[in-house]
């Protein structure tokens, strides 16, 4: 059992080594991480919203969806507060 | 049960330190157009300010400079805050969010609303996470049994 479990562990490696050398190298422009919108969101990001941060400019316009999940999220977590800690006994 | 600290220099230090705190966190909101900062920084600096306030000068002092009952309705009305600004570009061409849709003057460029935009919805998020932390310490104290 132990045997098998290295083995496994060992086979794991060796497969994420493997598919490890395909990925982009870090800051490399032509990943297609940074080849998709990111060029159009720094070039035309000034001259659309007007603010000189680039990140806010993309959390609070361009994803502002997801800003808007992440402040749901909160409220999610305070409302389950308040819920639980507000329950009734003999409900 | 949170009782007010007796050493001077704890009580003495937060007097002194939480107005500069609330300050910088409004800094925080506002100037999140041009520095590292936004509604969540600086939210999240205020709460932690009358949370420290709470854990200092204990809850009878604090309940007066910020009652138990404003936290949850504070919240809640930030994330209305988000969430009327999106409907504004809702009404006029479909698109759920779109600053550029806000009502302004003719001569202001889209750029120009959209930025205004942003600070609204970063005022409406940092008043929002400001009174859900507070409620969550608020709750997690068991001070919303007492009330």
């Amino acid at each position: 059992m132990n045997i098998f479990k290295w083995f496994l562990l060992a086979a794991v490696a060796a497969l994420l080594l493997y598919a490890g050398q395909y990925l982009p190298l870090v800051g490399d422009p032509n990943a297609p991480a940074h080849r998709h919108v990111s060029p159009a969101y720094i070039e035309s990001g000034l001259e659309q919203t007007a603010t000189p941060n680039i990140v806010t400019t993309v959390l609070a316009d361009y994803r502002s969806y997801d800003t808007l999940g992440e402040v749901l999220v909160i409220l999610t977590a305070s409302l389950g507060c308040f819920l639980l800690m507000n329950r009734r006994e003999n409900a | 049960m949170l009782s007010p600290s007796q050493s001077v220099i704890i009580v003495g230090m937060t007097r002194l330190i939480v107005p500069f705190i609330q300050i910088f966190a409004l800094y925080v909101v506002f100037h999140g157009h041009y520095s590292p900062g936004g509604g969540f920084q600086g939210g999240a600096l205020f709460a932690a300010s009358l949370i420290l306030e709470r854990l200092v000068v204990g809850e009878k002092a604090a309940w007066s400079l910020f009652p138990l009952r404003w936290a949850l309705p504070l919240g809640l009305s930030g994330v209305l805050i988000f969430g009327a600004i999106g409907l504004f570009g809702l009404t006029s061409t479909g698109h759920f969010l779109d600053y550029s849709q806000l009502p302004h003057s003719v001569s202001t460029t889209l750029a120009a609303v959209r930025s205004i935009g942003i600070l609204l919805i970063e005022i409406g998020i940092g008043i929002g996470v400001c009174g859900l932390l507070i409620n969550i310490m608020d709750q997690l104290t068991e001070r919303g049994r007492s009330s």
